[in-house]
């Protein structure tokens, strides 16, 4: 959406209102004033109303002048309304909190919105806290030691259905991160690079409800082999997966970014596939909130949106990727040498074989909750027996991931957010129906339904 | 005497230098055997050429981690990065406050388990079970149950430092001489006046040699509890380098746990001294 001045007949509704920038979005984190920027988005959406074409608005505007259009309009429109409508400037219900974080580049957006200070600007005191591995995420939420925190794709599903805890209900505010996983193998493994040739091989995913887990499993079954029977799968926390690789005692591991880098950094693993070739665009973190919380606080949680959808905003622009890389790489933050860093953001790597592959997707950054992705995770849940019997597929999606609130919050911040729900997508060249998920389930030789 | 001490002293200087010297020797950067890829691009991102762990860390390179650590011990780089002295403190404080808990509750028990011996053979059992579990394996139900990760440390540190004082307590308040409870007994002092006045200082050594055998146990496991749970201290700080596989920082760290362990020890050292008598 773009954001500049609508009253300006000279500008067209889309690049930025400066020109200095490429987009709207990145002008507004660059000079970003929240108030102004969302009272101009209630502006743009009512204007874009009264003349649904660019061209009539130009001529309105350039007729009578830009001030007497405002006058005329705003006589008619009670802007001020509107506005505070759209932003819920209420008091902050609560400004102190605490984020739990795993070390991972997934948390990127929720993690530099605190050095770059945009919890700050909403308002927020908020401390990120790094956190020893997923099940003491869940603990310390479910503790409510967290107010919200980083957590896998899946588990604020399985959290919400009670499935590997008691239950508790969650939601999903934004995705985290798309893509940026990847396979890594032992260097003693370079010349297996045929998933065939896998059989007993102890692997690692970070936690059982990831998408780690289910990406692995899906890769080795499409492969022909079985990840219950011909490989092994320990859970391991992502930051002790490259000591463990070290020592030997796991072949490999479908992990997060920069611990895929870090292992090749540190001559013990090579990258055998990105995660994107599994399926591009695959989510894999994201922004979970205690429903309870969502209701308590909707002031805050509507300030806490705001500043990590800012947050995401930024990272999704490859320009800041360098940028990025220097603000993450602190011991109070991600504690990597920030050259492993770069190389995952930028997706300018050494991938352990010698070679220096250039992959600008490697790690991507969009926020946006698709109702399809949780009907996949959900498929894969039923496909390895995690979840039994029948699924209410589109509930569960719908109750748990906050698309309608991901798309007001994103017009906030001058994010375009897509107009529909779901979406097909193609997993290993093969086609996902989010309408048809039992099918897909059956469709598999390797189930274990 | 003094001689013997400054024998002792040369001795381990020596012994100090000899194992700095070896170490020295050991890490000496060896000619890398890979040959080095003609692409200088994937040499960069592979770090070469730059400082990277490779390997064991050389004596120097922890010597600056000392030296790094150590000249700015209080600084507070936000909720993840603190200084050593300031983990050092919030693991101190976690091990004291379990600690103090846990001789509130053992010393008086094992008051009156020592006292009586049907009460001693009626607790045996218990203590004997629950004695050898591993603190750690509390911590999932202290998660659980208490809802709070700062709590469950220091319930381990409670359960922990709990049995030694306990068992300790019992047997130095049983075997007390028979005699001097007797000629309490003849004097007829009445039983608060027995206890605090005969029992306790006859027993004192004995408590106190299960309080140092406690705070030992438990400056261990807060180690371990911390790199579980995390947040903060001196087990936090440990994992922390650990992810980043900064050796040199964790070698640090563990000097830093001997350092304060001893001192730990020195000081109920120190105490059981002032307790003890002659027979």
């Amino acid at each position: 959406m773009s954001l500049h001045d609508p009253f300006d007949p000279n500008s067209t509704m889309s690049n930025c209102s400066c020109g200095q920038h490429a987009s709207q979005a990145q002008h507004d984190i660059a000079s970003s004033d929240v108030d102004a920027l969302s009272s101009r988005v209630v502006q743009t959406a009512v204007m874009r109303a009264l003349f649904p074409h660019d061209g009539e608005r130009r001529k309105f505007l350039t007729a009578v002048g830009a001030s007497t259009a405002w006058a005329a309009i705003s006589s008619l429109v009670p802007f001020g309304a509107l506005e505070a409508m759209a932003q819920d400037k209420g008091a902050l219900e609560k400004k102190d909190l605490k984020i739990g974080f795993i070390p991972i580049t997934c948390a990127s957006p929720l993690i530099m919105a605190d050095p770059l200070g945009f919890y700050k600007k909403q308002g927020l005191n908020v401390s990120v806290i790094k956190t020893a591995g997923w099940a003491l995420i869940r603990d310390k939420v479910i503790n409510k030691e967290y107010d919200a925190s980083h957590m896998l794709a899946p588990m604020p599903i399985a959290m919400s259905m009670g499935i590997g805890s008691s239950p508790m209900p969650l939601n999903v505010a934004t995705i985290q991160n798309v893509n940026g996983q990847a396979i890594t193998l032992h260097v003693k493994h370079k010349d297996k690079r045929d998933p065939k040739m896998w059989k007993g091989f102890k692997f690692a995913v970070p936690f059982e409800y990831s998408m780690h887990n289910f990406l692995l499993r899906y890769y080795v079954a499409e492969h022909g082999l079985d990840p219950d029977k011909d490989i092994q799968i320990r859970v391991v926390p992502p930051p002790e997966m490259v000591a463990n690789l070290r020592a030997g005692n796991l072949d490999g591991y479908l992990g997060p970014d920069p611990f895929n880098q870090r292992a090749v950094y540190d001559e013990v693993g090579f990258i055998h596939i990105l995660s994107k070739e599994i399926w591009d665009g695959h989510p894999c973190c994201s922004f979970g909130v205690p429903t309870q919380f969502v209701k308590e606080n909707p002031n805050t949680f509507a300030a806490l949106y705001r500043a990590v959808l800012t947050a995401a905003a930024m990272a999704s622009d490859p320009k800041n990727r360098p940028l990025m890389a220097e603000v993450l790489s602190p011991a109070n933050y991600l504690n990597q040498p920030k050259t492993v860093l770069e190389q995952v953001l930028t997706g300018k790597f050494a991938d352990g074989l010698g070679g220096v592959q250039n992959v600008p997707n490697r790690a991507g950054f969009d926020p946006f909750p698709w109702y399809s992705m949780a009907v996949w995770i959900l498929s894969q849940m039923k496909r390895w027996g995690y979840i039994k019997g029948e699924v209410k597929y589109k509930d569960i999606a719908e109750q748990v991931y906050l698309l309608t609130d991901a798309r007001k919050r994103m017009a906030e911040v001058g994010m375009t957010a897509p107009k529909e729900s779901y979406q097909k997508f193609k997993v290993m060249g093969k086609e996902f129906d989010p309408a048809k998920a039992d099918a897909y389930v059956n469709s598999f030789a390797i189930r274990r339904t | 005497m003094r001689s013997l001490s400054l024998k002792a002293t040369l001795i381990s200087a020596m012994l100090f230098l000899v194992f700095i010297g070896a170490w020295h020797m050991a890490t000496l950067p060896k000619e890398s055997l890979t040959l080095s890829t003609a692409d200088a691009e994937y040499t960069a991102l592979m770090g070469k050429g730059a400082e990277k762990s490779g390997g064991f860390p050389p004596p120097l390179e922890v010597g600056k981690a000392f030296v790094k650590y150590l000249s700015d011990p209080f600084y507070d780089h936000g909720p993840n990065d603190k200084g050593i002295a300031i983990q050092l403190g919030h693991s101190l404080a976690r091990v004291g406050l379990g600690f103090f808990l846990a001789v509130l509750v053992a010393v008086p028990l094992g008051f009156v388990i020592g006292m009586s011996p049907l009460l001693l053979r009626a607790f045996d059992p218990f203590i004997q079970v629950l004695k050898p579990i591993s603190p750690l394996a509390w911590m999932p139900l202290a998660l659980y149950t208490l809802k709070d990760s700062n709590v469950s440390g220091i319930f381990v540190i409670f359960i922990c430092s709990i049995w030694p004082m306990l068992i300790n307590t019992a047997f130095g308040v049983a075997s007390v001489r028979r005699d001097w409870i007797n000629v309490a007994r003849t004097l007829e002092v009445n039983p608060l006046r027995k206890a605090f006045l005969v029992i306790l200082p006859a027993a004192a050594p004995t408590i106190l040699t299960g309080m140092r055998i406690s705070m030992g146990i438990a400056w261990l496991v807060i180690v371990a509890a911390e790199m579980l749970v995390g947040g903060t201290g001196i087990g936090y700080f440990v994992w922390n380098e650990w992810n980043n596989l900064a050796l040199p920082n964790v070698i640090f760290a563990i000097t830093m746990i001997g350092v304060v362990g001893m001192l730990l020890d020195m000081i109920f050292g120190r105490l059981q001294k002032l307790v003890t008598y002659r027979e």
